[in-house]
């Protein structure tokens, strides 16, 4: 029996990913191990190991194809004995029903060698799924992922924009002022149906923020009690003022400007991704911004210090290097712990606080950016934190990083000092509930004990949402932030 | 001890040997264990040869009414054996067919009496006991008594009829519905207690064949799950036809005599006697849950049955339970249904829990009941503001040529959204139309897509339209 190569999920929430590479051609060799092919999703590149022995008897999904779907045949594997021309011919023929059979990869993990899941989040690749293999019988937790299905989606996204819902789901979705774009559907090929309008509605409406949310996030003064926490206000948005219009769509767009005038560039996985999640992210969390001014000087001599009294290797290379950044990002991990109430995210029906401090931090690359996430980073040293962030930034680089590197944290560092940019506001990256954008420390005149001095400062801008902090709550998280910044002393005990 | 399964299936009714054939299809090794029948009760003892006695009384009955078609049947008598012959033989010819079914899709058949040893646990799989059975012969192929292991261990066990204490069926003069299935003569007299669907079958049956019939029940309406004004109508059906109907009566004692049966029924407070040839207890069935290992395990058992998640999990991890012995309703499409539900999450695949409220029923007395989703007072008890359509057969032309003018199509909507909570029906062959409102309610479809659906002319179908129309006043043939 041929052995089926599926499309695998890099991560429980993906659903689709593009088809970067094969490492191997039809006719070679493989054995378990090997690795087959490269996986681009949204953000990350993944190498697919084979967990079989054979001969890679046909490739189905030729490389450079986007958007296959988890689970899709991509390849066969001819096993010992089987003839892989035959295979090849005859073996694609029904991918279809493989697919509609097949298992979720992280219920049938292949028990190959050392056990798949345990390899996939250390080495950075992933085993693929198999159709005819059964699961792991004994993992207890084997028939879990079926009573929290995935979700898929309503086929908002796809080309045409067609949702798929129920006659019924699209009444009640008419009568409740629910936006069925953004509601997950969790029937036959997610189509939305009654249970998960009734669902959305239940949760306070999936949808646009009210006109009134929008305003209450817009006054950030402390005295602001009408968080928008408050399950009442959002629950009949069409009242105030109907759901977000959708943009322009292509075709409109397209009509102006002049045919020819512009090239079109495809949207790979990343681009797509960071305009739907922060389009969410700006349309669901009530923003507000509290900026502040940072004197540098006591951090910048700080930093020489240490920096000058780091130990050499052999080559004459320091040990650490520290920047203005590695210093913010631990400021901001020892400001959320000196604040817990603010060391907290927004999770609908409520919030979750934190005990250790998860600082993302926004890295830019080629067409794109990453944030990973520094764990712990109030109690790691700020030259650990240093040589955390040029691993991940090299990697976020090669788009090398893993999923669970860049998922999770409370808030974001954006540091745009490097372009001299001195002032502008971030948008929070859901479903962290603050995001600091730091601009260019930069030598101003200020006035010092009544007298004008020169003196190095940073301008800070915090974004918070308002439904987990209130202005006075964010205030006092920059405060506790710029104390750090400008008595740096605090960050090394 | 062999290789562990990847599933072991206890019990081949039609929710074990479902599931075990699509276990197969997904690429599970899996055996099913049964220690007498393939098929199970469904296709031995229920569904199937009943379906096959009442199609003889159904033709009895037109044999009888040629005349009313223009023609002439003279000297029409039926023979009891060769009815009885003829059911056992449907039942033969199926229950040989779900054995090459499980042979072409791979699956062992174990032939004994089963019970869990341990609980799969870890990466141990779990054993199961295989004992000597002596209710019936394995079918050619099977494998013995013995040791086996199994990943996942699913209870397929359905469910025998309840004894009330007093009235224990003797399989002499108190019948079950095994006694009532295979009768050696037509009984004279008849007491039915109960008036669900096993009851009243055979009250339809043997009415039918013409012996006096008595139904008593405890509820103030037979048919107690159907809406209460299909069952009215079907009652009037069944007075007139000459069946007995007692409501809201209660069998207190039973006394065997020589030629039958002497019941003493209270009712209104008043006791009444009522002798009969044969008394056939149809008052439920309780799961079997016996036996089996399961409390041992740890396995949570509510009210005689299984409990489990929906998704047919129990509370011991790679225990599961399906069909009858894991509750309401119990009926063999459920089972199947349950049964191929669990297996896909076994298997890791999107399951979402039965929508208990979408199992159609079926009752095949003459006339036919047949319904899907909530009555109208359950709707209205629910606090839907609802809308009811009705159609009778007499406004339909097909009813009319078949010479069928008794029946209603009713269908219950939500006046908000439109959604369709229920239809129910009575008269003829409404069993084969029901799915029509069955697969609307699944896609969840509104009265607007009903009304816009194109209905074959001429059919009795038509009157599920016209029912439709007439829930939003647009009935045309009223």
């Amino acid at each position: 029996m041929p052995i089926n190569v599926l499309m695998p999920a890099l991560s429980p929430t993906m659903e689709k990913g593009n088809l970067a590479k094969w490492l191997k051609k039809e006719g070679d060799t493989v054995k378990a191990g090997d690795v087959l092919a490269e996986i681009e999703t949204d953000k990350a590149t993944m190498e697919v190991e084979a967990v079989d022995e054979g001969v890679l008897a046909r490739i189905v999904v030729p490389e450079g194809t986007a958007d296959v779907p988890v689970n899709d045949l991509i390849a066969l594997i001819a096993g010992e004995g089987e003839d892989p021309k035959s295979v090849g011919a005859g073996g694609g023929a029904k991918p279809q029903s493989s697919k509609a059979e097949s298992a979720k990869p992280q219920s049938s993990k292949p028990e190959v060698g050392t056990d798949a899941a345990d390899r996939t989040p250390g080495g950075g690749t992933m085993a693929y799924a198999r159709v005819n293999e059964a699961p792991d019988a004994a993992k207890p937790d084997a028939a879990k992922p079926a009573a929290t299905p995935e979700p898929r989606p309503n086929g908002a996204a796809a080309p045409g924009g067609r949702i798929f819902a129920s006659p019924l789901a699209r009444r009640i979705a008419k009568q409740e002022g629910i936006d069925l774009s953004g509601v997950t559907g969790s029937g036959p090929h997610g189509r939305v149906i009654e249970r998960d309008v009734r669902a959305a509605l239940k949760e306070g409406g999936a949808k646009a923020p009210s006109a009134a949310q929008d305003t209450s996030a817009q006054t950030p003064p402390a005295a602001s009690p009408d968080a928008p926490a408050d399950k009442a206000a959002p629950a009949k948005p069409a009242a105030a003022g109907a759901a977000p219009p959708p943009g322009l769509s292509a075709k409109q767009v397209m009509g102006m400007f002049k045919p020819g005038s512009y090239d079109e560039v495809p949207l790979d996985g990343m681009r797509k991704t960071i305009a739907k999640r922060l389009t969410e992210a700006m349309q669901v969390a009530p923003h507000f911004y509290l900026t502040v001014d940072c004197e540098l000087d006591a951090l910048m001599a700080l930093r020489e210090q240490l920096n000058a009294s780091a130990a050499k290797d052999k080559d004459g290379k320091p040990a650490f290097k520290l920047s203005v950044n590695d210093f913010v990002i631990k400021a901001m991990g020892l400001a959320l712990m000196r604040v817990p109430a603010a060391n907290a995210v927004w999770a609908e029906d409520r919030i979750l606080r934190f005990d250790n401090a998860e600082v993302g931090v926004a890295v830019a690359i080629d067409g794109g950016l990453f944030t990973p996430v520094i764990r712990q980073a109030d109690r790691k040293t700020l030259s650990t934190i240093s040589n955390e962030m040029k691993d991940f930034a090299a990697r976020a680089r090669a788009k090398k990083l893993k999923p669970e590197e860049y998922q999770g944290g409370v808030t974001s560092v954006s540091n745009l000092g490097m372009f001299g940019i001195k002032h502008f506001t971030a948008v929070i990256n859901p479903p962290q509930s603050t995001i600091l954008a730091v601009g260019a420390g930069e030598k101003r005149v200020v006035v010092k004990d009544g007298a004008p001095a020169v003196v190095q400062m940073m301008t800070c801008t915090l974004s918070c949402d308002h439904r987990v902090l209130d202005g006075a709550l964010g205030a006092e998280l920059i405060s506790a932030f710029k104390g750090l910044i400008e008595s740096p002393m605090g960050m090394l005990v | 001890m062999s290789d562990p399964y990847d599933v072991l299936i206890i019990g081949a009714g039609p929710g074990g040997y479902v599931t075990a054939i699509r276990a197969a299809q997904l690429g599970f090794r899996t055996a099913v264990v049964d220690r007498e029948h393939l098929g199970g009760i469904c296709l031995n003892w229920g569904c199937i040869p009943t379906k096959a006695l009442l199609r003889s009384a159904e033709i009895f009955h037109y044999l009888q009414h040629a005349k009313e078609y223009g023609l002439s049947a003279e000297g029409v008598s039926f023979d009891t054996a060769a009815i009885v012959k003829r059911s056992r033989g449907v039942s033969g010819r199926l229950n040989g067919g779900v054995g090459m079914l499980l042979k072409k899709n791979k699956v062992d058949v174990i032939w004994g009496e089963a019970r869990i040893e341990a609980a799969p646990k870890g990466t141990t799989p779990g054993r199961v006991a295989v004992a000597q059975t002596t209710r019936a012969e394995a079918p050619k192929g099977a494998k013995g008594p013995g040791a086996y292991a199994a990943k996942h261990i699913i209870v397929a066990t359905g469910a025998r009829p309840r004894v009330i204490p007093g009235i224990e069926p003797d399989k002499r003069q108190i019948w079950t519905y095994y006694e009532a299935m295979v009768p050696e003569t037509m009984p004279k007299s008849l007491l039915v207690m109960g008036s669900g669907a096993i009851g009243i079958e055979f009250a339809s049956f043997y009415r039918t064949m013409g012996a006096e019939v008595t139904v008593v029940e405890l509820l103030p309406q037979i048919l107690p799950v159907e809406d209460a004004e299909i069952a009215a109508l079907a009652r009037k059906r069944f007075e007139k036809q000459g069946i007995r109907i007692l409501t809201g009566a209660k069998v207190t004692t039973v006394a065997k005599g020589q030629d039958g049966v002497t019941a003493t029924v209270e009712a209104d407070g008043k006791a009444q006697t009522i002798t009969a040839e044969k008394l056939i207890s149809a008052v439920g069935v309780v799961g079997n849950i016996e036996n089996l290992g399961l409390e041992a395990l740890g396995v949570t058992i509510e009210r005689g049955l299984v409990a489990t998640d929906g998704l047919g999990r129990t509370a011991v991890p790679g225990i599961y339970a399906i069909g009858d012995v894991a509750g309401p309703p119990m009926l063999a499409h459920k089972a199947e249904h349950e049964g191929v539900l669990c297996i896909e999450t076994i298997k890791g695949l999107p399951t979402h829990p039965m929508d208990k409220g979408k199992i159609p029923g079926c009752t095949y007395c003459q006339p036919q009941i047949a319904s899907v989703g909530l009555t109208e007072a359950k709707a209205k008890e629910q606090g839907f503001d609802v809308r009811v359509g009705r159609f009778p057969f007499m406004g339909n032309g097909k009813a009319i040529a078949l010479g069928e003018p008794d029946g209603l199509i009713k269908t219950v909507f939500d006046r908000k959204t439109g959604q369709l909570l229920g239809a129910h029906m009575v008269g003829a062959e409404v069993t084969e139309l029901i799915q029509g409102y069955v697969v609307a309610m699944q896609l969840e479809t509104t009265e607007e897509d009903l009304m816009h659906t194109v209905f074959p002319h001429p059919t009795l179908s038509e009157m599920m339209h016209e029912s439709v129309l007439d829930a939003y006043g647009r009935v045309i043939h009223v």
